[in-house]
């Protein structure tokens, strides 16, 4: 895991580099500081020699001037490296993500994914930037202690040779215990964020059903659940500085009394057992910055999990190898097409099953059918949004898993039934279509789209301001916008999916004029409740439960088809101006 | 001034803060604080043993024939007993520290979510449900790293240098003047950086917000960037707000990142000056050379735990941010609620309305008045408005004297464009919002009187947006009646012909589905919340855009059933396709706040106003 997610350092390389460069040369004044220092006491103090004091008065100071330069530097490229590679993390998770197909999206949710590009990074961030620092710091500190010890006496240095693996295998252990608790908590956790999404998105019906009580007492048993995990998992990692401070005293203890042996058999002085007890405490030192850091990295392991996750995830759709790059036309077929959504567990639970089309360029198709009835499937897998699970579904005469993916969204424009504006301008909106479209082209497609007349009306035009999800302009409007957006991109295929809904008839008639009249050669296929907005279409389809009921013309389904009448006769009876054009 | 009113108002949130450690858990405190002392004086006491044993144990036996290691055993033995009371004491507030900030946590967290569940609806249409929910993460996370970790280091190191000072003081008050001096210094350079960090740690906050932000965008967008190959014109947009928080948490932590070194080696500094100062003092004789020995022991002693605290600041800042945020969502003003009127049980004696245990089915609105007489009204479901405007912000008037009365059982239904205000008259008679001016009344009664859980009670709502729970669909269904019988349930559904999607799934009522609902559709959604509202069964709903995804065969079905629940029930629509309407008592056309027509579909048709444009599909709706 160390090594996937090492590789993400890139540009920071340097930083990381000099960073534990500078804590160790760092660690090395502070380790020369307390020399000067016992000098300072040994020699200057105890002969009262000033003269002495000053002159390793500034060495010590000359001393610290390094060490807090330093110190400075090994902080700032820390601070460089770390933030670096949280940047380049987030960075990586979200490109993945752009790449990801539609199965991959529909698999986290948009909450989850928000909390694991940041939550989660800034703990692998923390994790990092201790690593860097504090992994370097501590372990110099103890050999310099050790090598200490071991030039004062190599019979008690063996104490601490032996003390400190069993030292180690006791941290492995409770590191070992901690970790899957770990990972029970930050699960908890999710699903209490889960609870207050949920809540926070709906309180309307909370409050209009009084639910709140309900609420209260479903948050509190997941916020006890996460109580309760999290401290089971702190419990385990409470025994880390109670483990090493034993470790320790026991040490020093052992020491005093075979140091007090030596002593008075003559092989050792007394100034030399206080040194090596000395050492013995910046040893404990290094060892607890150490604890530290294995904490961080235990609970940032899951962290680091959650993030690998989504980098790995593997789009289930990418190109294949020498993809076709051109797509020839507008003709759609397909032939035996079975799909099943992969989340779903029976796998013959068919969304689709045994479709078998055939669309000539140019062609205006329109498709009907009931909730459910996978209307939006049925064309999801024409710009390869999903990949077929059974059959083959082809564009302008090739297989579309055999096309470039970019090149065939390009030919196949699709607004789909959740239409999405971003914040920014209408233009900027637009411009989604086609980058570098002059004004020209904008009112060009927005005539189109019967959308050039009410955005000129706004006061700012087409730089007119749109909120996140385009709430400030009604939903026939946002419609019109998005049907705009997609002919910008001069597709060879147009798909609207129920996207004049919210436009009135007369509006919606023109639009097809329109379709009819300026883009004749681009294959148009409509879903749509409305019989109005599909009964000039050259085939209509009738979508029941996942397979056609029937296809043909208004007048041929209405003759042989019982859902397309029933439809048709439940929105013209009593309402025949409903349909005036 | 203004950074002072900004350290008053660190001081309260810190003292807060502090309040909910002591409200619960005074007594584990209380051994936590005394293990923290002890712990702390082993530790000191530790550093002096060795010089002890030497000078006292160790040197007496020096040169003797037979050295009687007893005493030695018996004093390593003593200390053996303290370092293990040491250890003990570590494990002790170690483990009791974990107990308390988890609990801390856990209350505060409870605390947030029921005060949230109080706040009116402005409160969560003016801020983003990304930011709300940062609140239970982000921020609370902040306070887990301090509660834990550095309150117990900042106290220990304080009772440490507490110790160190008074041994000082005793030493010699000149030199010990000089380390206060280093202190002052310390003190400044740490105020300097950590302001500085502070700084850009809120920056880094609000950059970490537009990250969010912006990740939530496009995330709810991605299909659409699939659709327009768009991944590469958003992925250069991410890159530029994504290097922006780099680089003010860079700063952030860089400023952080030196305050130890700094603090360190303005010790050493400390400790020459001292070294210095000493040795002029001790060739003049005013000092004894072991005190000076000494001295300078206890500035190295007085600087560790300095270096340690400084280590814990930036966890403390950013606490410190997180706890003004999490008390800001706390001190929000909760829903007024100045209602008395409540709803009761009743029956009919004598033709007079009595109040009952138990549920009749028939319900009453228990009148207090101020004389003391009360009076039962029976729940009809009458609705007047009388005159009412209402704007969202002071000076922006959404509505403008509406005035109508839907009598018991009528269907009374709205159109107009977006922004006409049809939604906005539906969150008023439920008092999600307040009017400015007017009234409302309810079976008579000025719903301001009426008790807001109560008239809420009495009112079923079923929105475009469905908002459903992650858990079973017979869960969600049953939010709408939480001790409702699973056969209740299947009626319901069966009413709102959901049933009949239910029945495909794989799992039935008992397949679970996620709180966005992936996996059904837009208007199986719809069906779903139709049944939790009909199994709720209030005798007056609001229907806002209710089958606005459904389509037109299955909301002729729907309708149907909905009909059949309504009958003799008030109702107020407001819907997308004018033919579901048709048949209202009532039809208003609002347009900017007015209503400009009213009366039923053949009268307005008549009309050959508004509605005949809309109906005729001359003018746009939507």
């Amino acid at each position: 895991m160390f090594k996937k997610l090492a590789k993400y350092v890139k540009e920071y390389k340097k930083a990381t580099i000099l960073t534990p460069v500078f804590v160790v040369l760092e660690v090395v004044m502070e380790v020369i500081i307390p020399l000067l220092m016992a000098r300072i006491i040994d020699v200057g103090i105890q002969n009262g020699d000033v003269h002495y004091i000053l002159e390793m008065g500034v060495l010590l100071i000359i001393a610290a001037i390094l060490s807090l330069t330093f110190g400075m530097l090994s902080g700032r490229y820390a601070a460089k490296a770390s933030a670096g590679y949280a940047k380049n993390l987030r960075k990586a998770m979200f490109y993945k993500i752009q790449d990801y197909a539609f199965e991959n999206i529909d698999k986290f949710s948009t909450s989850s994914l928000i909390t694991r590009m940041t939550t989660d990074v800034t703990n692998v961030q923390m994790a990092f930037q201790m690593i860097i620092r504090i992994l370097v710091r501590g372990p110099i500190m103890m050999i310099f202690a050790l090598l200490m010890v071991l030039s004062i006496s190599t019979q008690i240095s063996i104490i601490f040779f032996v003390a400190i693996p069993v030292l180690g295998v006791i941290l492995f252990f409770i590191a070992t215990k901690a970790h899957p608790n770990f990972e029970k908590v930050f699960k908890k956790y999710d699903k209490l964020n889960n609870v207050v999404q949920e809540n926070v998105s709906a309180i309307r019906v909370v409050k209009s059903y009084v639910r709140e009580d309900f609420e209260e007492a479903k948050f509190k048993e997941i916020n006890d659940d996460v109580y309760k995990s999290f401290k089971k998992a702190e419990k385990i990692v409470a025994f880390n500085s109670p483990a090493m401070q034993t470790t320790i005293y026991t040490c020093i203890l052992l020491i005093s009394w075979i140091g007090s042996q030596l002593i008075v058999g003559g092989t050792m002085q007394t100034g030399q057992l206080s040194s090596i007890i000395t050492y013995a405490w910046q040893i404990l030192a290094s060892l607890m910055m150490l604890s530290m850091v294995f904490v961080m990295v235990i609970m940032a392991q899951s962290s680091a999990e959650r993030i690998l996750e989504v980098i790995e995830e593997k789009p289930s759709i990418q190109n294949k190898e020498n993809p076709v790059t051109e797509v020839k036309n507008g003709a759609i077929s397909f032939k035996n097409v079975s799909f099943v959504y992969s989340d779903e567990k029976d796998v013959n639970k068919f969304a689709l099953r045994d479709i078998n089309l055939d669309i000539k360029e140019g062609e205006t198709i329109g498709i009907i059918g009931g909730t459910g009835s996978s209307k939006s499937t049925l064309v999801s897998l024409i710009p390869r949004l999903y990949d077929v699970s059974k059959g083959s579904v082809t564009v302008g005469g090739v297989d579309v898993r055999d096309y470039d993916m970019h090149a065939l969204r390009d030919a196949v424009a699709m607004v789909l039934q959740k239409n999405v504006l971003f914040s920014g301008t209408i233009a900027e909106n637009l411009r989604w279509g086609k980058k570098n479209a002059d004004l020209e082209e904008l009112e060009e497609a927005c005539k189109l789209a019967q959308a050039d007349g009410f955005i000129k009306e706004f006061p700012s035009k087409y730089d007119t301001v749109l909120d996140q999800g385009g709430t400030n302009v009604s939903g026939g409007q946002k419609q019109r916008i998005c049907i705009a957006r997609a002919i910008l991109k001069k597709p060879k295929i147009l798909i609207l999916d129920d996207s004049t809904s919210a436009v009135d008839t007369k509006t919606d008639a023109f639009i097809r004029k329109a379709f009819r009249e300026k883009i004749p050669n681009t294959t148009k296929i409509i879903i749509a409740q409305r019989i109005s907005s599909i009964e000039d279409a050259d085939k209509i389809i009738v979508l029941d439960q996942g397979k056609i009921n029937g296809i043909g013309t208004s007048e041929e389904l209405l003759k042989t088809n019982a859902i397309y009448r029933e439809v048709y006769e439940s929105q013209m009876k009593g309402g025949s101006e409903d349909g005036a054009e | 001034m203004e950074q002072n009113n900004q350290k008053g108002k660190k001081r309260k949130v810190l003292k807060r803060l502090l309040g909910y450690v002591t409200k619960h858990y005074k007594l584990q405190l209380a051994v936590v604080l005394v293990s923290i002392v002890i712990s702390a004086f082993v530790g000191v006491i530790g550093t002096q043993f060795i010089k002890y044993l030497i000078d006292d144990f160790i040197v007496p036996l020096l040169g003797q024939q037979n050295p009687d290691f007893g005493p030695l055993k018996n004093i390593i033995l003593i200390m053996a007993g303290i370092y293990l009371a040491g250890i003990v004491c570590n494990y002790l507030y170690n483990r009791l520290m974990i107990n308390i900030s988890q609990g801390v946590l856990n209350d505060i967290r409870t605390q947030m979510f029921n005060h949230m569940q109080k706040l009116p609806i402005r409160y969560f249409d003016s801020r983003t449900h990304g930011d709300i929910m940062s609140t239970y993460t982000n921020d609370v996370d902040t306070l887990r790293e301090m509660l834990s970790q550095s309150i117990p280091m900042v106290f220990s190191a304080s009772v440490t240098m507490i110790a160190v000072l008074i041994a000082m003081l005793s030493t010699n008050l000149y030199l010990t003047l000089v380390v206060l001096a280093m202190v002052i210094l310390m003190v400044l350079v740490s105020r300097y950086l950590g302001g500085n960090s502070s700084r850009f740690f809120v920056k880094q906050q609000e950059d970490i917000g537009k990250v969010n932000g912006y990740i939530e965008e496009m995330m709810e967008g991605q299909k659409v960037v699939k659709v327009f190959n768009y991944e590469e014109e958003s992925k250069k947009r991410f890159d530029t707000i994504n290097d922006q928080l780099c680089d003010s948490m860079t700063r952030a932590n860089m400023y952080a990142n030196i305050l130890m070194p700094c603090i360190m080696n303005i010790g050493n500094l400390g400790y020459v000056l001292v070294a210095v100062i000493g040795g002029i003092l001790s060739v003049n004789g005013i000092l004894t050379i072991g005190s000076i020995a000494a001295f300078l022991q206890y500035v190295k002693a007085f600087t560790n735990p300095l270096g340690q605290v400084s280590q814990q600041m930036n966890f403390i800042v950013m606490a410190m941010a997180g706890a003004e945020r999490i008390f800001d969502l706390i001190d929000e003003e909760e829903e007024v609620d100045e209602g008395y009127v409540t709803l009761v049980n009743a029956k009919i004696e004598d033709g007079k309305v009595v109040e009952t245990k138990e549920r009749t089915g028939i319900w009453a609105w228990k009148h207090p008045h101020k004389d003391g007489r009360t009076t039962y009204t029976r729940l009809r479901g009458q609705v007047e408005f009388e005159n009412v405007q209402f704007g969202y912000e002071e000076n922006k008037r959404i509505l403008h004297d509406i005035t109508l009365a839907a009598k018991e059982g009528q269907k009374i239904s709205f159109v107009g464009a977006t922004g006409a205000g049809k939604t906005t008259i539906t969150n008023l008679i439920n008092r999600f919002y307040d009017i400015q001016e007017g009234k409302i009344r309810y079976d008579r009664i000025n719903i301001q009187k009426i008790k807001k859980a109560d008239l809420r009670r009495s009112l079923g709502m079923v929105l475009q947006d469905t908002s459903l729970f992650t858990g079973t669909i017979k869960d969600n269904i049953r939010y709408g009646k939480l001790d409702a019988t699973d056969e209740e349930v299947y009626a319901a559904a069966k009413l709102s012909n959901a049933d009949q999607f239910i029945q495909h799934l794989a799992h039935g009522y008992d397949t679970v589905i996620t709180g966005n609902g992936e996996g059904l559709s837009q208007g199986q959604r719809q069906l779903l919340s139709i049944a939790r509202a009909a199994l709720n069964n209030p005798p007056v709903l609001i229907l806002d855009e209710a089958t606005s995804s459904i389509d037109t065969r299955t909301e002729k079905i729907v309708q149907e059933g909905m009909d059949k629940l309504m009958k003799g029930r008030t109702v107020f629509v407001i819907a997308h396709r004018l033919s579901t309407i048709k048949n209202s008592d009532l039809i208003m056309v609002l347009d900017h706040g007015r209503i400009i027509e009213r009366g039923n579909h053949e009268e307005l048709i008549a009309k050959k106003g508004t509605y005949y444009g809309l109906y005729t599909g001359a003018i746009e709706i939507d």
